[in-house]
């Protein structure tokens, strides 16, 4: 089946899981009706009725203690987290409970959970609605943490996150969601019928190549593509690497990339500062120093809030332009 | 404020034919009170052994200490006719619900101990007590009890099981909005949750009188429709009557319950606080009705038991916490590699 973007592609995830296990339940705000406004659960609601589909309260912190407590007994809830930068409504029970109640009891009460919520701007959202911050869950130990940038990932991911026994993070990207009120930069691609899985920890090169490595995820993938095609023209290749998931996180992949081209550019939406960009750099430099050619450059939010305005959003949030500007500038070095 | 006065022994008797609790029943819930107190005794001793001058890092029990000395009736009245497979939530002050809810006493010393035979294997310690033989778990976060225990309804309804669900909270956490968005979405969804309100009059060191804008919680409670009920947590039967009520309801399917229980803690918040928000006269005023021995008192006068039969009863809990700290003490400490597994399942 042809699929436009990741919305429907982790829907019909959590469709064909939902059908196979009994003890899936979804809550959160506006999961019926609106299909949690970004499409994530669309048409599950009209399939499984107001038992399994459930528009909670607004209510994060209500609502994520929630679905620890179901956990602790046996369901699996999904839980829609409708834009990542609520998670401060929510976040005590996430990082305090159920992150940590695995661990904390010594292996008696896995929380077998799926989050899934909206991240990323571009589209004049402003400082509350246009973040990404999954670095500050990769940082937490205890989550999952899956950011699909294709359809075909979406659902591999998604279904992967319903049958894993911990807290799973899915962190969609607006801009690839596919649905008609926001810009789409994402792809339509063919997507098996039948359920099938993607592990967590396998990155994947979108784009082979031998001069430089861009490294993104989500929106930045997309964007890294297109730099990628214009450096393409002026006869440099470049190889781009889609994390997938930031935990588990795939070193080799990345390392066998760094050591490889020597010159490597980690392009992010999250904030600069103590986030992904630095967690890989630090990884490349422990294991491929001595390849390195250059110093590893970075693209990030220069730890500002997500400016309202459209040229001070454009400003802060890389782009295809400023992922070629960076990455000539890493190879005129 | 006591809520209710002791009753003359006729009406006692007529309200305890009425409770349908039995004299083995009442002596039941004596031994468990009895148990609980020596427990935390015990603790508290060694606890403060190696802390002086008081630091919380040494000793052979580290960290915060928080003791229920005083509220033993509102676990053991409110827990005693739940079953195993009933869910309990607890709070940063959990042993008391741990022990009514029947979790193992030796595994409990241990885990307070940091030690490898603990319940979650010296990771949780006294804050963080998980026990899913039991059903028991608790959280060093106020507050963070209600939407756990409401989750769990949430699935035992999902589930058509006949189990309920307690949520545990001092009157300070009740103050929290967890508070409110549970007892909301409770009552919207009918969820066989019980919320016990233990009502010690302090939050930490801040008197309710001053955080608070009404006198009492089940007043809320109220306001969200949610069936709310003032019980005397210094009064074991009280608790139970009241807690039974709210137990069938739930199983029945019509709902949650609020309970709040007017108690007191004999002890400060934590081992170590100067106690300078409350008067010495205060805590001897509280101590006039000790829960523990109103309910020896009762017994006698009603003919339940001799003196000989609770010094045994008496006897037997303070052997079992004996054996418990024993135990603990003698146990292993984990090994430090154990620190880096277990994250994910």
């Amino acid at each position: 089946m042809k699929i436009r973007g990741i919305a429907q592609a982790i829907s019909e995830g959590i469709r064909q899981e939902m059908e196979r296990n009994d003890k899936i339940v979804v809550l959160g705000e506006d999961v019926t009706y609106w299909g949690a406004v970004f499409g994530f659960t669309m048409g599950l609601f009209d399939k499984f009725g107001r038992k399994r589909i459930i528009d909670t309260p607004i209510t994060e912190q209500t609502f994520m203690g929630m679905g620890v407590g179901a956990a602790s007994v046996g369901l699996h809830p999904v839980i829609s987290l409708m834009f990542v930068d609520f998670l401060g409504a929510g976040f005590d029970q996430m990082f305090n409970h159920m992150a940590k109640n695995y661990y904390m009891s010594g292996g008696q009460f896995p929380m077998p959970i799926t989050v899934i919520t909206a991240i990323g701007g571009g589209y004049g959202d402003s400082s509350q609605h246009s973040q990404v911050l999954y670095s500050i869950f990769a940082h937490l130990p205890g989550f999952k943490v899956v950011v699909p940038s294709t359809p075909y990932d979406a659902k591999g991911l998604t279904i992967k996150a319903l049958r894993d026994q911990n807290p799973v993070i899915i962190f969609g990207h607006k801009l690839l969601t596919g649905l008609p009120f926001l810009p789409f930069e994402g792809i339509e691609e063919e997507v098996p019928d039948e359920p099938y899985e993607i592990d967590f920890g396998k990155a994947i090169v979108r784009k082979e190549g031998s001069d430089i490595t861009i490294i993104g995820t989500a929106l930045m993938v997309h964007r890294s593509l297109k730099a990628a095609e214009m450096l393409e023209k002026e006869g440099i290749s470049a190889e781009v690497i889609d994390l997938r998931t930031l935990v588990p996180l795939d070193e080799e992949t990345i390392i066998k990339s760094a050591k490889k081209t020597g010159k490597v550019l980690i392009v992010d939406e999250d904030y600069m500062s103590y986030g992904m960009t630095g967690e890989i750099a630090f990884r490349i430099q422990s294991k491929a120093l001595r390849e390195l050619k250059v110093p590893i450059s970075r693209l990030a939010v220069p730890d500002v809030p997500i400016p309202f305005s459209e040229p001070l959003e454009n400003a802060v949030i890389p782009s295809v332009k400023s992922i070629y500007d960076e990455a000539k500038k890493l190879l005129m070095h | 404020m006591i809520i209710k006065p002791e009753p003359t022994i006729k009406d006692l008797s007529f309200i305890i034919d009425n409770s349908g609790l039995k004299p083995n029943d009442l002596l039941n819930m004596y031994k468990r009170m009895v148990t609980i107190r020596y427990f935390e005794e015990e603790i508290r001793k060694v606890y403060h052994e190696g802390k002086n001058p008081f630091n919380m890092a040494s000793g052979i029990i580290r960290g915060e200490m928080h003791l229920a000395i005083g509220q033993e009736a509102v676990a053991v009245g409110s827990l005693y006719n739940v079953r195993v497979d009933d869910v309990v939530i607890s709070t940063h002050r959990p042993h008391h619900h741990a022990i009514a809810k029947g979790v193992d006493l030796k595994k409990l010393a241990a885990e307070i101990f940091g030690k490898a035979t603990g319940l979650c294997r010296g990771k949780g310690g006294h804050m963080h007590l998980f026990d899913k033989e039991k059903n028991f778990a608790c959280s060093g976060i106020v507050g963070a009890s209600f939407p756990q225990a409401a989750g769990a309804a949430f699935a035992f309804k999902y589930l058509n099981k006949d189990n309920v669900a307690f949520a545990f909270a001092g009157e300070g956490a009740a103050n929290h909005g967890t508070f409110s968005e549970t007892l909301n979405i409770a009552s919207a969804w009918e969820l066989p949750l019980i919320i016990v309100i233990e009502d010690n009059k302090y939050a930490d060191s801040t008197p309710k009188s001053l955080v608070m804008s009404t006198t009492f919680h089940y007043q809320r409670g109220l306001a969200y429709n949610v069936p709310s009920y003032l019980v005397d947590g210094m009064d074991v039967i009280d608790v139970y009557i009241t807690t039974k009520k709210a137990v069938e309801r739930g199983r029945r399917g019509f709902g949650p319950t609020l309970i709040e229980a007017i108690t007191y803690r004999y002890v400060g918040h934590f081992e170590g606080d100067g106690e300078e928000y409350r008067t010495k006269d205060e805590v001897e005023f509280w101590s006039q009705v000790d829960p523990i021995r109103r309910l020896e008192n009762r017994l006698l006068k009603l003919n339940f038991a001799d003196s000989e039969m609770l010094a045994k009863l008496r006897e037997e809990a303070r052997r079992e916490v004996q054996e418990a700290i024993d135990f603990a003490i003698k146990s292993p400490y984990p090994s430090p590699e154990e620190a880096l597994r277990g994250v994910f399942a």
